[in-house]
């Protein structure tokens, strides 16, 4: 096993991400994922003898808008290019993509990790078209090919070699993810291939100025996954590197199941790809004007808003990270403040019960119904005191699967809190009879025993007793 | 074969009159197709069945008295580059041999909505790669005017279908000259337009910056006519140009009268016939009787040409034909023992020599380390060459001179010589790479074989090359010869 | 620069075309040939002009972001040398 900390980790990522159009980048067919094979087709996207491609018009300004919230430069001539290679999930046998002049280039983004902020650098964003997917069957002896994916518009976003870590390479593509979702240019579901990553590794000794040979990491399927692959490929070169041997610079494919990379060489061979100027298209002249109509869209983006959760709300660092990291959650934080002025509490039931219920049950805040709303109104009968804090989970939870808001949750399930102080006192004077010995204890000096009583009056109440009320009526009636 | 011989304008008289049905039209075709092709060979496949059905669909409308298109009921032949939906489209090439298409080129869909009949697909180079036709896979067509000699190429069938007198008209696609040259050698009008007139959707591509689709014709007027059906600007291909386009055939006023005409020295010096060179100083003699004024010029960018030609043309096709790889539609090799195998011996068996010559040049030009020294290269040249264009054209309304340095020449007497083959495109290719517009209409003959004038215009000037063309053809009577047959 | 039989093969691999031992022989002659003949570009001075990929000047041609009908699967498979469950079917990418 190689030392910690002999060798440094150098990473740069290469995401795809599926632009959400209705229409393909070159013609008219569904971007919809999930219909049956070939049936988003036509003589376009299957490069039939005689098409030509007509660029659709969102799928630029969405890369312009993806350019800008990472903080690229925006080209003022954009071209397109084919590049040129045979396989049969790519039915022209080449790929319309960008070679030397991409929508965007030289941006970067801010990770945290550890608590430490860090700027990764963008190289280039460009536009290109999508393939088709591949199904094997006859036992791996044949292939059937779906077109359905093909000529979805996709941006490749190519990151400079300057991402140390794993973890670093994780928050890397988080980030990423929540600016493409605030942007609303892809629906970023990496299960559904909207978003994919392929991942360059090399290791060096600290201190050299050359890169270490690299190897390309493909095929992780999560964000986990992408951690877990860089991890082990951190080990299987140091192994390498310490064994006096050479790390091959070659491509690999990740297993998330065995947690191993294998390598694909020999399966592919040198690529030449031939890229020239597509005949078939014109060039892109973007205009100032242009760029400005777009930038004007780019909503307030993760960065910006964590920086006002902290300073307005004073959120902690991490609770405004994870807030923001999504914008349907950061979006409900904010719908739950139209309803309660109690911001601390909001954070708190998001960083607790919600993200612990998402969490467990492997879903996202748009998978539940509760609402902002129901949030903000819960808090507000928390503080009224209409509710105890433990019926609150229980309300929470209902409004979670429900999505009622919380006043219709207590009144259905009569899980107002008892306040009257006449109602608790006549309770506490029944578990105070009922359990002399506990009361002898109580006054005996066992601070203890008074615990148990409170249990046996909140458990007589289902919960509901005021517990402030029961305290005090409670300490009186021992006197 | 009288009945083809006649205007479009006096055809439609006769429709009109009742003296004739597109039914008799159409029957017509067919019975000269019946006579002429066992030694013409212009076509590839016939539409008769659906042609014959149209036709009496055209026929009731003339009943009704409808509204017709600007080609009704006109027999037409379309180059087998030119997609037809439900009917085969082979591109003279054993690769899509089986190849039954699922669209319509806009070109065709316009023919459709000008109601020509479509009555067969024709012959040529495989791919449109070739100035003989003797590159189709099928076999090679023949020059009605001497069955022992070639009709030219790409559009040979196209030439030589409406020479022949087996259609009225015909559709060619020319990249290097592939409508003008196989006009030329076929004594018959063939017109390229302005690159991005006519939509190229439809039109398989071999070199996409230089393809244009173009009608071959015996008159100068029926040119004016399909052109006029066919151009037009097409969201459908975003080559395509957003212009208005006139009415050519109002611009046929047979006046020439002070226009002023370019004679590159380029295309009338060495290697010329000087036969060819002949005939057109006798056709500039009558442009000059008629008022026009000619003077000659240089194109001095001319003798790289077709070295710029070839490589951009090839690289583009390299490219263009890699989507035949046996996957989704052409003929796929049989037991392939894997998927590269599939791929290889397909191509292989699909493709004929000079397919495969030029993916192989293309190929190489554009590979990692050759593409700044040829692609690139000759993408500058390209601006040179058309810069010497407007150079003469900001002095000259159009340049006149051959369409080819020879008339055609005997059956196999080029093969296996490629280079040679190029060079019958010296007068042609430079217009290709400068997009602009030129036609080919009949000045003369060599031991019975015609010879092609060619006018060249600035781009999008069409009327006037046409207004040029009528012209002379108004002035002189080598329109009129036929081929015996 | 002169073409040997192995950048032909080389070409001709990435052109996915099996060439036989003749038509090597031959492709090397004539590209050989052929690009001799195009070297007489390198005779013009091309250091300050602008290569030409299209001859008209238009530029940001686009179309609205509309969904069209596709095509019915009968068609899509129409010319399918091989098709299996809607799809196309080839022998295995990796052997």
């Amino acid at each position: 096993m190689s030392e910690p900390n002999k060798y440094e980790t150098v990473v740069g990522l290469e995401v795809h991400v599926e632009l959400h159009t209705n229409s393909k980048i070159f013609c008219g067919c569904s971007t919809a994922f999930g219909a049956p094979p070939n049936t988003h087709t036509c003589p376009i996207c299957l490069g039939h003898p005689g098409v030509l491609p007509v660029l659709n018009r969102q799928a630029v300004e969405y890369a312009m808008k993806a350019a800008m919230a990472i903080n690229c430069q925006i080209a003022d001539v954009s071209k397109f290019d084919r590049k040129n290679y045979f396989y049969p999930d790519s039915p022209k046998a080449y790929q319309i993509s960008q070679y030397d002049q991409p929508i965007g280039e030289n941006g970067w983004i801010d990770i945290e990790v550890n608590g430490e902020t860090k700027r990764i650098g963008i190289t280039r964003l460009h536009l290109e078209e999508d393939a088709g997917k591949l199904t094997h069957v006859d036992g791996g002896y044949a292939s059937l090919v779906d077109f359905n994916r093909v000529g979805t518009p996709l941006i490749e976003i190519v990151s400079e070699p300057d991402i140390r870590t794993p973890e670093e390479a994780k928050a890397y593509l988080e980030k990423l993810k929540a600016i493409m979702q605030y942007c609303d240019v892809s629906d970023v579901k990496m299960e559904e291939g909207s978003l994919r990553c392929d991942a360059n590794i090399s290791l060096r000794p600290y201190g050299q100025k050359e890169f270490g040979t690299r190897a390309e990491l493909k095929n992780m399927n999560s964000f986990r996954g992408v951690q877990r692959g860089l991890e082990y490929e951190q080990f299987r070169q140091a192994e390498i590197l310490d064994s006096g041997g050479e790390v091959v610079q070659e491509t690999r494919r990740f297993d998330d199941t065995l947690g191993k990379s294998f390598s694909m060489r020999g399966k592919e061979e040198a690529h030449d790809y031939r890229y020239f100027p597509d005949p078939d298209l014109v060039r892109l002249h973007i205009s100032e004007e242009w760029k400005e109509s777009i930038r004007s869209t780019i909503p307030e983006l993760p960065d910006a808003r964590k920086a006002r959760y902290t300073a307005d709300y004073s959120l902690p660092s991490y609770d405004a990270e994870v807030i923001t990291s999504s914008k349907k959650l950061a979006d409900f934080f904010e719908e739950s403040l139209s309803y309660t002025k109690d911001a601390k509490a909001v954070s708190n039931w998001i960083m607790g019960d919600l993200l612990g219920y998402l969490n467990a049950n492997g879903q996202e805040i748009t998978d539940v119904k509760i609402t902002g709303q129901g949030l903000g109104e819960m808090i507000g009968l928390l503080e009224k005191g209409t509710i105890s804090g433990k019926i609150a989970k229980t309300v929470f939870k209902a409004m979670l699967e429900t999505g009622k808001l919380p006043q219709q949750i207590v009144e259905e399930q009569g899980l107002v809190q008892i306040s009257d102080e006449g109602a608790i006192l006549s309770i506490v004077n029944q578990i105070v009879e009922a359990n002399p010995q506990s009361v002898e204890d109580y006054r005996a000096g066992k601070e203890k025993a008074i615990g148990f009583l409170v249990g046996q009056i909140m458990k007589e109440t289902k919960g509901k007793a005021n517990p402030a009320l029961v305290n005090k009526l409670l300490l009186e009636r021992l006197k | 074969m009288a009945l083809f011989d006649l205007r479009l304008q006096d055809v439609h008289n006769k429709l009109n009159n009742k003296e004739l049905s597109v039914s008799e039209l159409v029957s017509a075709s067919y019975a000269r197709i019946a006579e002429t092709e066992p030694a013409i060979k212009a076509f590839i496949s016939l539409n008769e069945e659906n042609a014959r059905l149209q036709a009496s669909e055209l026929d009731k409308l003339l009943q009704e008295g409808g509204e017709r298109g600007l080609l009704f009921g006109l027999p037409a032949g379309i180059k087998d580059n030119i997609v037809t939906e439900g009917l085969l489209t082979t591109c003279a090439s054993q690769f899509l041999s089986n190849y039954n298409p699922i669209y319509d080129a806009t070109a065709v869909r316009k023919l459709k909505a000008a109601q020509s009949v479509t009555i067969g697909k024709l012959n040529m180079d495989e791919f449109a790669m070739g100035g003989s036709n003797e590159n189709s896979s099928f076999y090679p067509t023949r020059n009605p005017w001497n069955t022992e000699y070639v009709p030219g190429g790409s559009s040979g069938g196209s030439a030589a279908s409406v020479a022949a007198g087996q259609v009225y008209f015909s559709l060619g696609s020319d990249t290097g000259g592939s409508i003008r040259q196989p006009a030329a050698y076929c004594g018959i009008v063939g017109l390229k337009p302005t690159y991005g007139l006519v939509s190229r959707f439809g039109l398989v591509a071999f070199a996409s910056s230089l393809d244009q689709i173009g009608p071959l014709t015996k008159n100068v007027e029926d040119s004016a006519y399909v052109l006029q059906a066919i151009a037009g600007y097409d969201a459908g291909d975003s080559t395509s140009a957003n212009v208005d386009i006139p009415d050519y055939t109002s611009a046929l006023t047979g006046d020439v009268k002070g226009l002023r005409i370019g004679v590159p020295k380029e295309y009338l010096g060495e290697g010329i016939d000087p036969r060819v060179k002949e005939a057109v100083l006798k056709a500039l003699a009558v442009y000059e009787s008629l008022g026009a004024t000619w003077e000659e010029v240089s194109l001095p960018h001319t003798e790289y040409a077709i070295a710029t030609y070839y490589l951009l043309a090839s690289s583009e096709a390299s490219s263009n034909l890699a989507r035949f790889d046996g996957v989704r539609y052409g003929v796929r090799a049989d037991n392939p023992s894997n998927l590269i195998d599939l791929y290889r011996k397909s191509r292989s068996h699909g493709f004929g020599p000079e397919v495969k010559r030029r993916i192989m040049l293309g190929t190489y030009a554009l590979s990692s380390g050759y593409y700044d020294a040829y692609y690139l290269k000759a993408q500058k040249v390209r601006t040179l060459i058309k810069q010497d264009f407007d150079q003469v054209f900001s002095q000259y309304d159009l340049i006149i001179g051959p369409t080819a340095p020879t008339p055609a020449f005997r059956i196999g007497e080029q093969v296996g010589d490629p280079l040679t083959m190029y060079l019958n495109d010296i007068c042609t290719i430079p217009v290709s790479l400068a997009g602009i517009p030129a036609i080919s209409i009949p000045c003369g003959s060599a031991e019975g074989l015609p010879i092609g004038l060619q006018i060249i215009g600035k781009p999008f000037d069409e009327s006037t090359v046409l207004r040029a063309a009528h012209a002379f053809e108004q002035n002189t009577e080598h329109h009129k010869q036929r081929p015996q047959l | 620069m002169s073409i040997t039989t192995k950048d032909v093969e080389h070409v001709a691999n990435l052109a996915r075309l099996e060439l036989s031992d003749s038509e090597k022989s031959q492709f090397t002659e004539q590209l050989n040939a052929i690009l001799k003949y195009a070297e007489k570009l390198n005779s013009l001075d091309t250091d300050n002009v602008e290569p030409t990929s299209h001859v008209l000047p238009i530029t940001n041609v686009m179309r609205e972001d509309e969904e069209r009908p596709s095509l019915p699967i009968e068609k899509v498979l129409l010319n399918a040398p091989d098709e299996e469950d809607g799809q196309i079917k080839v022998p295995a990418v990796l052997e």
